[in-house]
């Protein structure tokens, strides 16, 4: 593999980690405050779907992702109503929203647009348009390092810049405010955090709003950045991939990151079977490519590389005593 | 203790939240433009106007039986598997494999050996998360997802490398001997002036389902394993202490939660499609989610959800071919039923339950005074 082989796929990795990154963080905040979100492929796929409806209506990617935003911020506000005010079950909650979303999107697209459930091709402003960073240009003749800059760093869309940025963001709060402070706590500890006069359902609800938030932008990252448009299940099970990082960087922020580019650049070399039968000298099946993803998130719940453990409270809706 | 009358817990929140889920669908069919009146007429008569249209629905249902008692008898000792759908694809994976090299002289025997190789391999993919989940304290749940796209990935493998016969270009198995081939309900009710279920799929798998839902029950509430699964379930720590074993209890659970969900392979692999083909499942894996909920994980419950997920299937193919209403409705449907039964039982129950609490007092100091006299 030459150099120039190398970047491609790299900078492929980083688009395709971006929507991994920016819905691991989504649950990393969920799960961090006790909330189990397996419904981020769902409300990715909402968001991705309601961004292109309303980007190819308006015209305008913003308006598009703001409303894919509240696409996705609507059934999170499903799941904190069954998991935190109802006290439901979080698991089933989540399996609700993914189908909640697999169907509708395709019911409502094929209702709006008529074309089988997909939205219309998105082109000009309806689409994040790539940044050049400054000096790109002047840099790419330094040897080594100017292509790098040039080609891995620079001319990616906003959302990629917003989800790298996203990962320190995230280590901040919950590391370095009292805001993170408590969310941690309350997915550890919820009935200390009560006893402290904090208010365990507004923490757990901002937890499930961030959630949205970032699934959104993950979403909208999928039908305006990655792809031109929505079409039927574009999610792929990445929301479920996005879980099997969550476990796999043992819900930390940084190690997230790792872990996203990990599962992104398997996903980018699958992709270039050519590279790989170049470089390894032999074939690998794009299935095995596939499922290494899950196999290696099964390995890591193993515990045969380091245990997992998840928060303390998870899974478990609060009871005051009374 | 009791809050309300055990009939309003089994009856009545599984039958509001349906209506809640129904109302909300009809919603977003007259959001899109539709008459919801219309539907529904369209989807019954689609889904039991004639034998033929029957005979889609029970084989549906079918589906949704053996994947729902594969749920329920998990939710029996608090172990959420929502890996049906791969330990299902896994199934069909073990009836091609007995179908396809081992002659059999008749069909009966086939189907005794399909239903053991699916249930077999199906039991082998719901080990390794069983195993993990009591060894290993990883969660089921998240263990099963991922062994759901494995077994995808592993079958997507097979069926356009070493399972797909030479020549073809189609990624799937060559087609079953003859000899496999199960009676369906055209052989076996029609007489010759009159052909009932003419082309239909359902076959003689129902019976065999039928026959899950008795014996799921009798294991449940009729043996020792089915009351320490229940025990289990009630609370971990009073089983421990009662002997029984945690790890046992777990692995013993999924493998018949995994056999369970793998035994569908026998309605859609050898009794219908006759080969095994690429997404054979279709989405029954998850729908045995909607239906155990609904059923309350009473095999009986199970059979009458299935019937009505197999209706609302049957139903919903037939929207989506006469009107614009596309197929996915019915996964919105099916979303909403699992959402209201399942995470949302609260909302429904909370005000059920205090509704039966302002009516209760009255009786109550007539019966304090009956043991007096």
């Amino acid at each position: 593999m030459d150099f120039l082989t190398l970047l491609q796929v790299l900078d492929t990795t980083i688009r395709l980690a971006t929507p991994l990154l920016l819905a691991c963080l989504a649950g990393l905040f969920s799960e961090r405050a006790g909330i189990f979100d397996i419904g981020l492929e769902g409300k990715m796929l909402a968001s991705a779907f309601l961004t292109a409806a309303v980007a190819a209506a308006s015209g305008s990617v913003l308006i598009g992702t703001l409303a894919g935003i509240g696409a996705a911020l609507a059934l999170s506000g499903v799941h904190g109503l069954a998991s935190i005010t109802f006290r439901g079950n979080q698991l089933i909650s989540g399996v609700a929203i993914n189908f909640l979303a697999a169907g509708l999107t395709v019911v409502v697209a094929q209702s709006w647009f008529g074309q089988g459930g997909r939205t219309p091709q998105l082109s000009g402003n309806a689409r994040f348009e790539t940044i050049d960073l400054p000096l790109a240009a002047e840099m790419r003749d330094i040897p080594i390092l100017g292509p790098i800059y040039a080609e891995l760093i620079s001319g990616h869309t906003l959302l990629v810049y917003v989800g790298m940025l996203a990962v320190p963001l995230t280590w901040w709060v919950l590391f370095r405010t009292r805001f993170g402070l408590r969310l941690r706590a309350v997915g550890e500890n919820p009935a200390a955090v009560d006893t402290a006069g904090v208010s365990v359902v507004g923490l757990r609800f901002a937890a499930v709003a961030i959630c949205g938030l970032l699934t959104g932008l993950a979403g909208a990252y999928l039908s305006t950045g990655l792809q031109a448009g929505f079409v039927k299940d574009m999610t792929a099970g990445r929301g479920y991939i996005a879980l099997a990082a969550l476990i796999f960087a043992k819900w930390r922020p940084w190690y997230a990151l790792g872990a996203c580019l990990l599962f992104g650049f398997l996903q980018a070399i699958a992709l270039r079977p050519d590279v790989i039968e170049g470089t390894l000298g032999f074939e690998v099946g794009v299935q095995l490519l596939d499922a290494l993803p899950y196999i290696l998130t099964v390995v890591i719940l193993a515990g045969f590389v380091g245990r997992a453990i998840p928060p303390r409270a998870g899974g478990e809706p609060y009871v005051k005593e009374r | 203790m009791q809050k309300m009358p055990q009939w309003a817990d089994v009856v009545l929140i599984p039958l509001i939240s349906l209506l809640l889920a129904a109302l909300l669908s009809a919603l977003v069919i007259l959001a899109i433009g539709e008459n919801p009146w219309a539907a529904l007429k369209l989807m019954v008569d689609g889904s039991m106007g004639s034998t033929y249209a029957w005979g889609y629905t029970l084989y549906y249902a079918t589906n949704f039986i053996f994947t729902g008692l594969a749920v329920a008898i998990a939710i029996h000792a608090r172990l959420f598997n929502i890996g049906g759908e791969g330990q299902a694809m896994l199934g069909g994976l073990g009836v091609a494999l007995i179908a396809l090299y081992i002659p059999w002289p008749h069909w009966t025997l086939a189907l005794l050996g399909g239903a053991v190789g699916a249930a077999l391999f199906g039991a082998a993919w719901a080990l390794i998360p069983a195993w993990l989940q009591a060894k290993r304290g990883s969660h089921i749940v998240i263990t099963t997802i991922m062994f759901n796209f494995i077994a995808a990935a592993l079958l997507n493998y097979l069926l356009i490398g070493a399972l797909k016969p030479s020549g073809s270009m189609e990624p799937a198995t060559g087609r079953f001997p003859e000899a496999t081939h199960l009676p369906t309900f055209q052989d076996m009710f029609s007489t010759a002036e009159t052909a009932l279920f003419r082309g239909a799929p359902v076959n003689v798998s129902f019976f065999v389902a039928l026959i899950a839902c008795v014996a799921v029950w009798a294991l449940i509430w009729r043996t020792r394993l089915g009351y320490e699964i229940r025990a289990f379930g009630q609370s971990e720590s009073a089983a421990k202490y009662a002997g029984i074993s945690p790890t046992r209890i777990i692995v013993v659970t999924m493998l018949i939660s995994g056999g369970l969900a793998g035994m569908m392979a026998i309605n859609n692999v050898m009794g219908e499609a006759e080969r095994l083909v690429l997404n054979a499942v279709e989405g029954a894996g998850f729908i045995g989610i909607a239906v155990a909920l609904m059923g309350r994980s009473h095999p009986f419950g199970v059979l009458l959800a299935a019937l009505l997920f197999g209706f609302l299937y049957q139903g919903g193919a037939e929207l989506a071919l006469w009107t614009s209403i596309p197929r996915e409705l019915i996964v919105v449907i099916q979303a909403l039923v699992i959402l209201f039964t399942g995470a949302l039982d609260n909302m429904v129950r909370m005000p059920l339950e205090a509704m039966f609490l302002r009516l209760r007092p009255a009786p109550k100091p007539a019966r304090k005074t009956e043991p007096a006299e």
